[in-house]
């Protein structure tokens, strides 16, 4: 491979992360994306500076979140001539915003990029029932007195229930969680060891907010100094006495481990990434904590399977494409010093661990000839995940970019750092970077 | 309307017929406002070498009218007859006899008739600390009683000056320069430019020293580039602590006024009053606790990355946790100490201290640390906030002989009452009492703090060390 520009993480901001219907109850989408963008300004001194381009997006949108990044630009103290377009791929969304915002820096495209993600689980879109919608459109639509009547009369009382969007797989109509407890149980992923990675992933949260780690990663909002669902005080002793809320039905009882301690919450909250060529970085005397490397986005058929496989696990597409990732770029799963797997739920990164490491999978599945092994668990998540911060959806991406690329910064240039994410729809983005 | 309610009722005739003395509304900076709005005198007792240059500064800033003035102790000036005038500087460095002194009153008895509403009398004293000629020891008797009445007469203005500040009305303050023999006439100008000016509105009876600049010796302001008038500190790098709101925000969004790029540092909890106060000024937001232990090298270090350097460092950042001594907890008085005065002198330390590549304070570095009047008189049931504000006025007396050696200054501003979200909640009689009690019969602005330290934090005002300025409308508190 020719040498190629490679794009600088300069830095992050977020606001703090919140429970859903709680602090920001009643902020949206677009409010919460412009704060965290006037936070981003202001660390790094962007105000009235014309950025390359802003990619975001959210997963739950309204119709009236069209261009959401683009207006939230400009409700921003962003130059107006910043551009700014929409993403939307789940929860890879922030990840993948920032692949492509690094990809059009290592092209030459652009000088400056910053990736965001948002979303809001408690100003979600309530949309019109779909039979009313219709009536109305043809309504609209009609020209003379006679077929806005016909029009009228097609209204029924049971039109009145709006369409809320569900939590559930539209191919499949399980939930999230059932699909990943579906996927704990076909990898004996026990309880004990789901609420272990929670407890974990708090009390590391918590002791990187005590030694001020999120000083420069994050700016309040709302009033709201810290992640909500943090719990600095949890253990898995503690974890340990929730009753399980997935999997009840599975493996006569066997599989319901998992507990809403070791489930991601429903989250509001936004983050954002500067991303920028070393020059321009240079240019406008901010640090370089990492560059971007190189990113893989893998999917999985998890509705039909296949003649010789069942279907793939909802949540298991980071699993065939970290191999893809690796041998492009010559490393091995043992080759770094920070691994930040999504903890969309604990045992969605227990289960990819032990997938890793299974050589029978790994032979028939990722047609290699070794497994990719285990990782030292201590370099796992160390400033916590999703499971103590909460996980607005297209919000995780940019967060784990950031706080990844300070890691790499304080252990040093060369030092190197895995992303995974996965991601609903089957699909999952794993990206490599290296600190500088 | 302002957040002074009286004020605001006592510029209608109506109120002013029920016998309200009318509260003057004083003007304020606004870019590209003139100096001054109308002529000046300027006048020179003796030998004076300030006079011309003075008339010169003026003429420079658009003063089309300035007339000068040689007072004599035989008659009375002739200053008497005339116009409104703006402003009156009187250059009274060489007065060293009671014969002098008295030259000095025949000189502003007329002249402060004439001083219109918003006006400014500045007088440069001679310095009281000075030696007289160095071979004094050998002295002859005649020539030591000189000294002595030299001394005398230098200290007389202090009493002068603090007290016609007292008799002006309608918003005309007087304030002392006291100017060392040494001081080359160029080395006062941005000293004279912001007593003169709009800036200093709520500076009043104050006595600044004057000295020898310190580090390399600066241009004068560029009076011919319209650009350096309006944007003074352009090129210069600040820092604020506290700038998330009150006082600190005024600094920042004035400094940036000015032309400086503003680093603005508030706790991680303000941070988003902070984003915008940052934005606001097209600085950056620096989230930092000051008291972490690491908290002077984080800041060292990002000035460092950002910018290079940093010219001005201003130590705003300030908490109250009052309770009366007697009743006093030692987590309020540590945590006090330890926001407005440890976090200072750690800070303070590790600028002095320099570094391999000679340090991140420039080489015109201006150290600008706020104190509080309640440091100098005292305040019931803030033993622990006079106490660390006190301290400070320790700290900048200490430093600023340590700082000369690097071309550095440092120096305090202690505000009086200043219209902020916390004087706002205070009970409706101690607000109006606390705004009432200074010559100027209201409250100051946060923008009047910020402009003083804008004075301060130039690269011409290196003659102003270890000094403590109050922005406090010559309260009577401290005075």
């Amino acid at each position: 491979m020719t040498e190629k520009r490679r794009a600088a993480v300069i830095g992050g901001n977020r606001i703090p992360f919140a429970r859903a219907n709680g602090a920001y109850a009643k902020a949206s989408n677009r409010d919460m994306l412009t704060a965290t963008l006037d936070g981003l300004a202001a660390r790094f001194g962007l105000a009235d500076q014309r950025i390359g381009e802003v990619a975001g997006g959210a997963v739950l949108k309204h119709s009236r979140d069209r261009d959401l990044t683009r207006e939230s630009v400009l409700g921003s103290r962003l130059a107006p001539t910043t551009p700014a377009y929409d993403v939307q791929q789940a929860c890879g969304t922030g990840l993948e915003t920032a692949i492509l915002v690094a990809n059009k820096i290592a092209l030459g495209q652009i000088e400056s990029g910053i990736a965001a993600g948002v979303d809001t689980a408690s100003d979600a879109p309530v949309a019109l029932n779909d039979d009313l919608r219709r009536v109305l459109m043809e309504l609209n639509g009609a020209r003379s007195l006679g077929d806005r009547l016909k029009a009228v009369a097609k209204i029924r009382p049971g039109q009145v229930v709006p369409e809320v969007p569900q939590n559930a797989e539209p191919r499949t109509g399980l939930s999230m969680g059932e699909h990943a407890a579906i996927t704990a149980l076909e990898w004996n992923v026990s309880r004990e060891a789901q609420d272990e990675l929670a407890a974990a992933s708090h009390q590391n949260l918590a002791a990187a907010y005590e030694r001020g780690f999120f000083d420069d990663l994050i700016t309040p909002y709302l009033g709201v100094t810290r992640d909500g669902n943090l719990r600095a005080d949890t253990s898995a002793e503690k974890l340990a006495k929730l009753k399980p809320v997935f999997g009840k039905g599975l493996g006569d009882g066997t599989g319901a481990t998992m507990t809403a301690g070791n489930s991601t919450p429903l989250t509001d909250g936004a983050s954002s990434v500067l991303l920028g060529s070393d020059e321009w970085a240079a240019a406008h005397k901010l640090p370089v904590l990492a560059h971007v490397v190189d990113a893989e986005t893998a999917a999985v058929d998890f509705v039909h399977g296949t003649d010789s496989h069942g279907p793939d696990g909802l949540l298991t597409a980071p699993v065939f494409a970290l191999p893809r990732l690796l041998a492009r770029n010559g490393l091995t799963l043992q080759d770094f010093d920070f691994y930040e797997i999504h903890e969309a739920f604990a045992s969605t990164v227990l289960a990819t661990l032990a997938a890793w490491e299974d050589p029978a999978f790994a032979k028939e599945r990722l047609g290699l000839d070794a497994p990719l092994g285990s990782i030292d668990r201590a370099k796992l998540n160390v400033t916590g995940s999703s499971l103590a911060t909460g996980h607005p959806f297209a919000a995780t991406g940019g967060r784990i970019v950031a706080t990844l690329a300070k890691l790499l910064h304080e252990k040093g240039a060369g030092s190197r750092g895995l992303i995974s994410i996965c991601a609903a729809g089957g699909q999952g983005v794993v990206a490599i970077l290296e600190g500088a | 309307m302002s957040n002074d309610t009286l004020r605001d009722l006592s510029q209608n005739g109506l109120v002013q017929k029920l016998g309200v003395p009318r509260i003057p509304v004083l003007r304020r900076h606004s870019p590209g406002a003139p100096l001054l709005t109308g002529p000046a005198i300027v006048g020179v007792i003796g030998a004076g070498r300030f006079a011309e240059p003075v008339r010169a500064l003026l003429k420079h800033a658009g003063v089309a009218d300035v007339e000068s003035t040689t007072g004599t102790a035989g008659a009375e000036g002739d200053t008497g007859s005339g116009d409104k005038v703006a402003a009156v500087v009187l250059d009274a460095t060489s007065v060293s006899t009671l014969d002098g002194l008295a030259a000095v009153q025949r000189f502003l008895t007329p002249a402060v008739k004439r001083l219109a509403p918003g006006g400014r009398l500045l007088v440069l004293g001679p310095d009281p600390t000075s030696d007289g000629d160095a071979d004094a020891t050998a002295d002859a008797t005649a020539d030591v009683a000189a000294d002595v009445e030299a001394a005398a007469v230098a200290q007389a203005f202090d009493g002068l000056i603090r007290s016609v500040a007292k008799e002006l009305r309608a918003g005309a303050t007087a304030n002392l320069l006291v100017v060392s023999p040494q001081v080359q006439p160029a080395a006062v100008d941005s000293s004279v430019r912001f007593f003169l000016s709009a800036r200093s509105a709520y500076v009043d009876g104050q006595v600044v020293r004057v000295g020898v600049p310190v580090g390399p010796a600066q241009d004068a302001v560029g009076v011919d580039d319209p650009d350096e008038i309006v944007h003074p500190l352009a090129g210069r790098v600040a820092v604020v602590t506290g700038a998330a709101r009150g006082i600190g925000a005024a600094i920042t969004a004035t400094l940036a006024r000015d032309g400086a790029a503003v680093v603005a540092v508030d706790i991680p909890a303000a941070g988003e009053a902070l984003a915008r106060v940052a934005n606001a000024a097209g600085g950056t937001a620096l989230q930092l606790d000051i008291t972490a232990p690491d908290a002077a090298q984080r800041l060292i270090d990002h000035v460092r990355e950002r910018h290079g350097r940093v010219d001005v460092v201003v130590h705003n950042a300030g908490i109250t946790r009052d309770k009366l001594l007697a009743n006093m907890d030692p987590d309020r008085w540590d945590a006090v100490l330890a926001v407005n005065l440890r976090a200072q002198l750690t800070i303070n330390a590790a600028l002095q201290a320099g570094g391999p590549d000679g340090g991140v304070l420039s080489d015109t570095g201006r150290i600008v640390c706020v104190a509080s009047t309640s440091g100098i008189a005292g305040n019931r049931g803030q033993t622990n906030y006079a106490a660390s504000k006190a301290g400070v006025i320790g700290m900048v007396r200490a430093l600023a002989p340590r700082l000369a050696g690097r071309g550095a200054t440092i120096n305090a501003i202690a505000p009086g009452f200043i219209e902020t979200e916390m004087t706002a909640k205070m009970p409706l009689g101690t607000r109006e009492a606390g705004r009432r009690i200074n010559s100027l019969r209201q409250g100051g602005l946060p923008v009047d703090v910020a402009e003083t330290v804008g004075w301060l934090g130039l690269a011409e005002s290196g003659g102003v060390t270890g000094q403590v300025v109050r922005v406090c409308g010559q309260s009577m508190l401290g005075a």
